[in-house]
């Protein structure tokens, strides 16, 4: 904000203020400025909240209610009976996706962001030789389409009988290209190298230094390494579809689709997407809410040097 | 900082998981990849019963890519899209940036949340909402329109491409914007001081301060964009049931995926997939040299 913050100078009452005039002059195109800029973030958050709200509706009406009233206002509201009926489907299968989606998206972001801060670290607090020839591979990496991976992926996995497995989703999620970018443009200026001479001289072994001291100090450039590779698994979908065939293996994203895919011949499945789909979504937009910060700050970085 | 035979070690210990992770999961298969559809399937007997093998086909996979309609319509379909899309998202991720930076600092943690939140909704369930946000029936905004006098088909073949990008650009407008967010705040707040001083106003600080400042996060933003719209898959596939404008090569990651799964030619799909790798490298490298050679000029 170009907050430009003028001296404000006490005056006796009554005595004639000219700069005073000005400003109540000026006022006038920077309140309409304000209201526009106001006015338009208003219209961008309907447009951005009411697919949410529209959800949050349509989640509570029955089949027959969803297709039969008006979209954006509730109707015969039973919402509770709607979540009943998404849990407890063809034997509590959602409650099986869910267990895999947090499965897939906790222990593979769990594991990338480990593995990433050891390279990162390794890039930027070691010299040796093709440092810089290994960086730039990596970083080609991030630029290539995880899609036109995931098809030879697909076929080497069922090469050795991994496809259709938990391995078969879980291995290629634990690389994040990103993260070992983002780690180790953070520990370059986040870990000084006095620090490390000084734990050296004190006989700290390198791993040792790294655990307790690299780990600490690069934490914030972990937390957003974690959650991109953390929302990154939870909305992937084509690794998933491309390895499983077994619907019990299924994560969320891949599950939803196919009661959506099923829906023309069993209409009932509609409400069981749509209640499916918002208790989904809920948990992530409460982690987005409650995590904010950790989002921006390692964006920063991230963008800084790009 | 020294080369020891002590730090060697050291970095191979922590380089050695992810390097051969990577090895095995990013390098690995476009080589594997790029063998693939270098092979056909060739079957014997009649009918071709009499079982397969492998052989070596040269080129003739891409050439096969390259001579089929339907996958070049694919492939023009997401240039076309991409030449849309990417224009757009970056304006609106810049213009949401720089309206919160206007703002007051009241509100703007809400208006910052609410345009990042569809960012954690995955990409089919965003297509799923959007899709019941188009079906005629369902959709209040087919029934507001109706009852306004104008009928809209939003799933035709004129206009489906397009309830795509809305889709596409719901999701990552904001993260995009947060990004540009991220550089805007780290401005060194003086510059603007001086802009003042100078006589600058509103627009001119944006247009001379903050625009070329935060070139590289839009660089970035647009990178990424470029890459994810070539992609396209998710919300065509989802979409099709709903949408008979929407073919099973109507995107060429949508083409790879029925050649491989629908067709099992996986050496023509294996082809299509190298194709769509290469496109989005020569575009993202292309646009970097781009305003990499602009920037020199400055």
């Amino acid at each position: 904000m170009t907050t430009l913050v003028e001296p404000h100078v006490q005056r006796p009452a009554g005595s004639p203020d000219p700069a005073g005039a000005a400003r109540r002059h000026r006022r006038g195109p920077a309140l309409r400025w304000r209201i526009v800029v106001v006015g338009l973030l208003t219209v961008f958050a309907t447009y951005f909240l009411l697919p949410v709200y529209w959800l949050v509706v349509a989640s509570t009406k029955s089949t027959d209610q969803l297709f039969g009233s008006f979209g954006l206002w509730f109707s015969e509201p039973r919402l509770l009976d709607n979540l009943r009926n998404v849990l407890t489907y063809d034997d509590g299968i959602y409650l099986r996706w869910v267990v895999n989606s947090v499965l897939y998206a906790g222990v593979g972001s769990v594991v990338a962001t480990l593995i990433a801060a050891m390279a990162g670290y390794a890039l930027a607090k070691y010299r040796f030789r093709g440092r810089e020839a290994l960086f730039n591979v990596i970083l080609a990496g991030v630029l290539i389409p995880g899609t036109a991976l995931a098809l030879p992926l697909y076929l080497m996995v069922s090469k050795v009988g991994l496809a259709n497995t938990y391995w078969a989703v879980l291995l290629p999620s634990v690389v994040s290209p990103f993260g070992v970018y983002l780690c180790r443009i953070y520990a370059a200026t986040a870990v000084p190298d006095s620090l490390l001479e000084s734990a050296r001289i004190d006989g700290a072994s390198e791993r040792r230094i790294f655990a307790t001291l690299a780990l600490r100090l690069m934490t914030p450039a972990l937390v957003t390494v974690f959650l991109f590779q953390f929302v990154g698994i939870w909305n992937n979908y084509f690794l998933p579809l491309v390895m499983l065939s077994d619907p019990s293996l299924y994560p969320i994203t891949l599950g939803l689709t196919s009661w959506q895919s099923f829906a023309g011949r069993q209409p009932d499945l509609h409400q069981l997407t749509v209640g499916g789909a918002l208790l989904s979504v809920l948990p992530l937009m409460v982690a987005i809410v409650v995590l904010q910060r950790f989002w921006r700050g390692g964006l920063t970085e991230g963008s800084v040097k790009a | 900082m020294r080369t020891r035979r002590s730090d060697r070690t050291a970095a191979a210990g922590f380089l050695a998981p992810f390097v051969l992770l990577f090895a095995a999961f990013f390098v690995l298969p476009i080589g594997y990849a790029i063998y693939q559809s270098l092979l056909r399937v060739e079957r014997s007997g009649p009918l071709g019963l009499g079982g397969s093998h492998t052989v070596f086909a040269g080129l003739s996979n891409y050439r096969a890519a390259l001579t089929d309609s339907t996958f070049l319509d694919s492939i023009a379909r997401v240039l076309l899209f991409a030449a849309v899309q990417v224009p757009v998202m970056i304006a609106l991720a810049t213009a949401l940036a720089l309206l919160l930076d206007a703002a007051a600092a009241r509100g703007v943690r809400f208006f910052r949340t609410a345009y990042f939140l569809p960012y954690g909704v995955p990409g089919v369930i965003a297509s799923i909402l959007w899709g019941f946000l188009y079906v005629p029936g369902v959709s209040p905004i087919v029934d507001l329109l109706d009852s306004a006098g104008l009928t809209v088909n939003l799933l035709d073949s004129g206009s489906v491409l397009w309830a795509i990008a809305n889709i596409v650009t719901w999701e990552f407008a904001g993260y995009n914007m947060l990004v540009i967010v991220a550089q805007l705040k780290a401005i060194n707040s003086e510059l603007y001081e001086a802009a003042q001083i100078d006589g600058a106003n509103a627009w001119q600080v944006i247009r001379y301060v903050k625009l070329p400042l935060v070139r590289p996060a839009i660089v970035l933003t647009t990178v990424f964009t470029i890459i994810g719209t070539l992609q396209l898959f998710a919300e065509p596939l989802v979409l099709r049931p709903v949408s008979t404008a929407i073919n099973t090569s109507y995107t060429p990651n949508l083409a790879a995926y029925t050649q491989a799964f629908a067709n099992n030619n996986y050496s023509l799909a294996s082809a299509q997939a190298v194709i769509l790798a290469v496109a989005a490298c020569v575009l993202s490298f292309g646009f970097l040299r781009l305003v990499g050679r602009k920037g020199d000029d400055r």
